[in-house]
Order: C-alpha cells, then sequence, then structure tokens
C-alpha cells in the first residue's frame, strides 16, 4: 500500500490519498493521471488493469485501488 | 421534425396524454410506436439505417453472451477433467469468438455512419485524382445516426465487457435506439442508465409535468431569442471569409460562443425536459463550461456524454492495449519521461482526431480535434509551472480577479480553437484568426459593421440581453438547482415563471412565418 501511495503523491504530492475518497468524482485524477498511474502500476506491481476496471469507483480512493490490484494479481496468478 | 416547430409540438401534445392514459405495462410500447413516427417523420433511409443498426446490435450482444454462458459452462466441466493451461486456452477460444462477433458489427455499425459522413467527401476526392463524376454526392447523415450509433454501439461495448447483461427483447433495445428526443442532438446516453428507465412504468406527477415543462420553455427561450438571432450574424460572417476579417473575427468568435451555447445547451434542455416529461431521466451534457479554468476542465463540462464516450470506450482500452504497452516499454531507452507519456499522448491525439473526425468530415473538424488534444497535452506538461507560479503568488492565484482571468482566458482560447468550424477551409480559419492581429478596424466594426450581418440594433440588444440572463443564471445556478428552487415556492409561481418564458419567447423569439427555423447546429454532426 505504501508503494502504491508513493505513486499517487508523485502525481498529485498536494492531495492527502490517505483519506481522499474521490479521487475521481472529486476531478483530482484526470484520464491522463489515470492512464500514468496505470503504467507506473504496472512498472511497480506487475499488474495490467484491464480497460473494464477503469471505472471511477475503483479509482476514487487508494484502498480501492489497492484492492483492485490485489485482484487481479490473484487472477493473474 | 424540428424541436421548434408546431408539428412536434402537436406531437408531444398527443403522446404525453396518451403514455399516461395507457395501462402502465404498455407504456413503452407507446413510446415506441412514437419513436417509430418520428424516425418515419425524417425519412424512409434514416430508418434503415436504424434498424440495421437494432438488429446487429441486439443478434450480436445476444451471441456475446450466449458465448459467455458457453464458456462458463466448459470451463466448469473442464475443471476436473483438464489443467489449468487447458482452461485457459479454452477460455482463449471463447475471448477469440466473442471479439471475432464485436468486430464484425462495429465493422458494419461504424461502416455506414463512415459511408454517409465521409462518402460524398470521398467521392469528390476520387474524381479529383482519378477524373469522373463524383460519386456518392447524395449520401447525408440521417437523423440522429451519430449519437444512435454510438449510445446503441456502447450498450454492445457493455455487454462484451460484462457490464451490462444482453437485452433479452429485441423490441426494448429498439426503443432505447429509437427514443425521439436523443435524435435530435444527442446526448449519447448509456443503457445502465437511460435504458432501463425507458422501460418502466411511470405515474403521472403534476410537479414532474411542470418542472419539465420549465426545462423545455426554457430550452425554447435559448434557443428562439438568442441562438437562431446570433446565428444569423455568425453564417453573415463565416460566409465571406475575404470580406470580413480583423475586429470582424473577434466580434464572430464571441458571438458564436453565446450562439453555440445557447443553441447546443438549449436543445438538450428540450431533450432532458421531455424525458422528464415521460418519466424518463436523460444524462446531462454541460456544467456551466464557459466558468471552466483549463480547456480540459471545459471538455469536461461541454458535451459531456461525447467525451465520456471516447474515454470509455477508446481512450482507456487503447492506452493499456497490448501494442501500446510494448510501444511505452521499447521507448524506454529515450528515458523514463519519454515511455510513460507516450500512451498518454498517442492516445489523447488519437482520441482527439476521432472527435474532430465526428464532427464532420471537413479537414477543419480534423485540425481542430488535433490542436485541442495539443493544447490539453501542453497544459498537463506545463502544470509544473503553474504550481510553481501559484505556490510564489498564493494571494493573486487565490484571489475571484485571477479566477475571472482563468475563465477568460479559457473562452477566449477555446473561441479561437472555433473558428475552424466556421469556415469550409484551414485556410480561411487560419487566415481569418491571423487578420485580428494584422488589422485594426474597430471603426468599420461600430460604423455600421455589425448591422451589415442581417440583425438589427434591436436584434442584438435582445440577443445581447438574453446572454446576459444566461450569465446571471448560470451564476446563481451555482449555489444549487434553480428549478426545484422554483417549484419550492408553490405551483403558482412555477406557472408564473412557465408564463413570463412563453410570452418572452412569443414576443422576442424567432419564428412563425417569414422566419426560416432552423435545425440545431449539433444536428448535423
Amino acid at each position: 500500500m505504501e508503494k502504491l501511495l508513493d505513486i499517487l503523491r508523485e502525481l498529485h504530492p498536494e492531495t492527502d490519498f490517505e483519506t481522499e475518497t474521490r479521487l475521481v468524482d472529486g476531478g483530482i485524477l484526470a484520464s491522463f493521471d489515470v492512464v500514468m498511474l496505470i503504467t507506473r502500476i504496472e512498472e511497480e506491481f506487475g499488474v495490467v488493469i484491464p480497460a473494464k476496471e477503469i471505472v471511477p469507483k475503483n479509482f476514487n480512493s487508494a484502498a480501492a485501488l489497492f484492492a483492485l490490484i490485489t485482484r487481479i494479481g490473484e487472477q493473474d496468478d | 421534425m424540428l424541436f421548434p416547430s408546431w408539428a412536434f409540438l402537436l406531437f408531444l401534445a398527443v403522446l404525453v396524454p396518451v403514455y399516461y392514459l395507457v395501462p402502465k405495462r404498455i407504456q413503452w410500447i407507446v413510446l415506441l410506436l412514437a419513436n417509430a413516427v418520428f424516425v418515419c417523420f425524417a425519412g424512409f433511409l434514416g430508418a434503415v439505417f436504424m434498424a440495421v443498426t437494432i438488429v446487429t446490435v441486439y443478434a450480436a450482444s445476444r451471441a456475446i453472451d450466449a458465448l459467455f454462458v458457453r464458456q462458463r459452462e466448459t470451463i466448469a466441466a473442464m475443471k476436473a477433467t483438464h489443467t489449468k493451461e487447458e482452461r485457459k486456452a479454452a477460455r482463449l477460444r471463447f475471448e477469440k469468438k466473442r471479439r471475432l462477433v464485436l468486430i464484425v458489427c462495429l465493422i458494419l455499425n461504424f461502416g455506414i455512419l463512415f459511408a454517409l459522413k465521409y462518402g460524398a467527401m470521398l467521392g469528390r476526392l476520387s474524381a479529383g485524382l482519378f477524373g469522373g463524376k463524383p460519386f456518392g454526392q447524395d449520401l447525408a447523415l440521417t437523423m440522429g445516426i451519430s449519437f444512435y450509433t454510438f449510445s446503441t454501439v456502447g450498450y454492445l461495448l457493455d455487454v462484451y465487457r460484462e457490464s451490462v447483461p444482453a437485452e433479452k427483447n429485441p423490441l426494448k433495445l429498439a426503443l432505447f435506439t429509437s427514443f425521439f428526443p436523443l435524435l435530435v442532438q444527442g446526448p449519447i446516453t448509456r443503457w445502465e442508465t437511460v435504458g432501463k428507465t425507458l422501460t418502466e412504468p411511470h405515474a403521472f406527477d403534476g410537479r414532474r409535468f411542470l418542472s419539465a415543462s420549465l426545462r423545455i420553455a426554457w430550452g425554447y427561450w435559448k434557443k428562439l431569442i438568442v441562438a437562431d438571432r446570433l446565428l444569423v450574424a455568425v453564417k453573415a460572417l463565416c460566409a465571406r471569409p475575404g470580406v470580413y476579417r480583423g475586429d470582424f473575427i473577434f466580434v464572430e468568435m464571441l458571438l458564436y460562443a453565446a450562439c453555440l451555447y445557447a443553441d447546443f445547451t438549449g436543445g438538450i434542455d428540450i431533450t432532458i425536459g421531455v424525458g422528464e416529461m415521460l418519466g424518463v431521466s436523460i444524462e446531462e451534457n454541460f456544467l456551466r463550461p464557459y466558468f471552466s479554468k483549463s480547456i480540459s476542465e471545459y471538455w469536461r463540462r461541454w458535451h459531456i456524454t461525447l467525451g465520456e464516450w471516447f474515454k470509455r470506450y477508446v481512450y482507456y482500452p487503447l492506452s493499456v492495449s497490448k501494442p501500446m504497452r510494448a510501444l511505452s516499454k521499447g521507448t524506454r531507452r529515450l528515458g523514463v519521461g519519454v515511455s510513460r507519456r507516450v500512451p498518454v499522448y498517442l492516445a489523447t491525439l488519437l482520441v482527439w482526431a476521432l472527435t474532430g473526425a465526428w464532427h464532420g468530415s471537413n479537414l477543419t473538424f480534423l485540425v481542430w480535434g488535433l490542436l485541442n488534444g495539443v493544447v490539453i497535452l501542453l497544459s498537463e506538461e506545463l502544470k509544473p509551472l503553474y504550481a510553481r507560479f501559484h505556490a510564489r503568488f498564493p494571494r493573486l492565484t487565490e484571489s475571484a480577479f485571477y479566477r475571472g482571468f482563468t475563465v477568460i482566458r479559457t473562452v477566449l482560447l477555446l473561441s479561437s480553437l472555433r473558428i475552424l468550424d466556421c469556415y469550409g477551409t484551414v485556410r480561411d480559419a487560419f487566415s481569418s484568426f491571423f487578420s485580428m492581429f494584422t488589422t485594426w478596424n474597430w471603426g468599420a466594426v461600430f460604423r455600421g459593421g455589425i448591422q451589415s450581418l442581417g440583425l438589427s440594433y434591436f436584434d442584438y440588444a435582445v440577443a445581447f440581453s438574453g446572454v446576459l440572463v444566461m450569465f446571471a443564471l448560470s451564476l446563481v445556478q451555482r449555489k444549487g438547482a434553480i428549478r426545484k428552487r422554483i417549484l419550492k415556492r408553490g405551483t403558482v409561481c412555477s406557472v408564473c415563471v412557465l408564463l413570463v418564458l412563453i410570452g418572452t419567447i412569443l414576443i422576442f423569439g424567432r419564428y412563425g412565418f417569414g422566419f426560416d427555423a432552423s435545425q440545431f447546429i449539433y444536428n448535423r454532426f
């Protein structure tokens, strides 16, 4: 989780990702950020997020995103 | 059937009572019949193309759904007898079949749209290159095809992604595809939201009816008082690029910004209001777009449903696709920064090229789309610089003055790009735009210049007052929905507001004999 928070902070240092729950709905993460984030997640976690999982509820908080990464990682195994 | 026509109002006046008088279980059938009347009224060919979309998307969605079911059954049966690799291979075979069904259906539906949008242009191009008579000059977009193709294909893609189950009743899919208010100029809707509510039973609700009437009246108000008036001047300015130059172009930019806003949002107000009148919730397509502080923000608030469609079905899938990831990895030797940007840059530019192409076959639209993409990417790259500026001058950047400056800057920037929408060639558009910096002729503009555009000073005064009203209401709307506040004050107050809107349309609107009611600008896309 800490690794994911570091990636998120690289994109938006001003945001408190531990508490924020409206990252997409609140306009903090734009589509540009989402794609950058997905590229970084693949680099760091080796997990490829498929297009159908790129929906606001999976990206609205660091916790939701971490749960998604874990779920996809387990599926890959 | 134009929204601003007596035929449409009569159509609505017959449909709404019938819709609420019939038993609720057949309400959606009444709506389907009304759609059929509306579509046939627009032309036989349009009805045929729509039928092709309904039949092919229905068949493809059912086939994809059946393949999912068979896949699950096959994999379950293989669990005890086959290895993990064999099960994976079986899954991939089913995936391949689903993809094939999807691709065939996409090619067919987008093929029709492509042929109608680009047929005439390709005919001229071919005649220019090889001689002979240009083919396809009669091809033209049929009513709502750009909008319903995207909505219905979106449904198919959702079925393909297993986000929604395939609809079993083809007539319900036909209802979603042909829902008449959406055929004029969208918005592009989703099955998940609009499709389901269309077939639900709806009881008449007087308060909802009044609320919907207010929204419809406000839409007509914007269209007939502001948009149709300003459109006369905008058309006159665009028609003579060699004559109207310099400061006339600045006037044109502002008039077109106001005209397009009043036209498009007015039409969507009528669409959403008609939907509401029938108990159907339609997605909002605008969120006070001219209050945006950047072009990216503007595109999240203007024609929202088109942007969302491209983001959901093109931008994200393309960004995370295998070739794009391979390209990103392949460019790593150029530096991590470059390799991470490759998917974003390519996907952004492709989506904007497609957005431009969606608007029309003219090269001006493609250039307009790509320039939007370039501006968005440039602003993303400049973000660290802006952040430093904000940190250095916090009091200035948090002030109302600075916020106002960023809003005006955005409106001017997007209006500059929109000049490409006004002319037939890129050359005329650029030449006209740059003449603003080389030809100073404010004197000519105000010495009867603007009176030569087909509008009187009275027209300008009415249109300008209309723009002020729209601006003031947008400011008020920031604190909450205006209609809700009006309705809270009671029925009498709401009816009075409705009568004021209708009264002002009757006095100041452009309609009736001797006036050619114009179709909505976005209808041509």
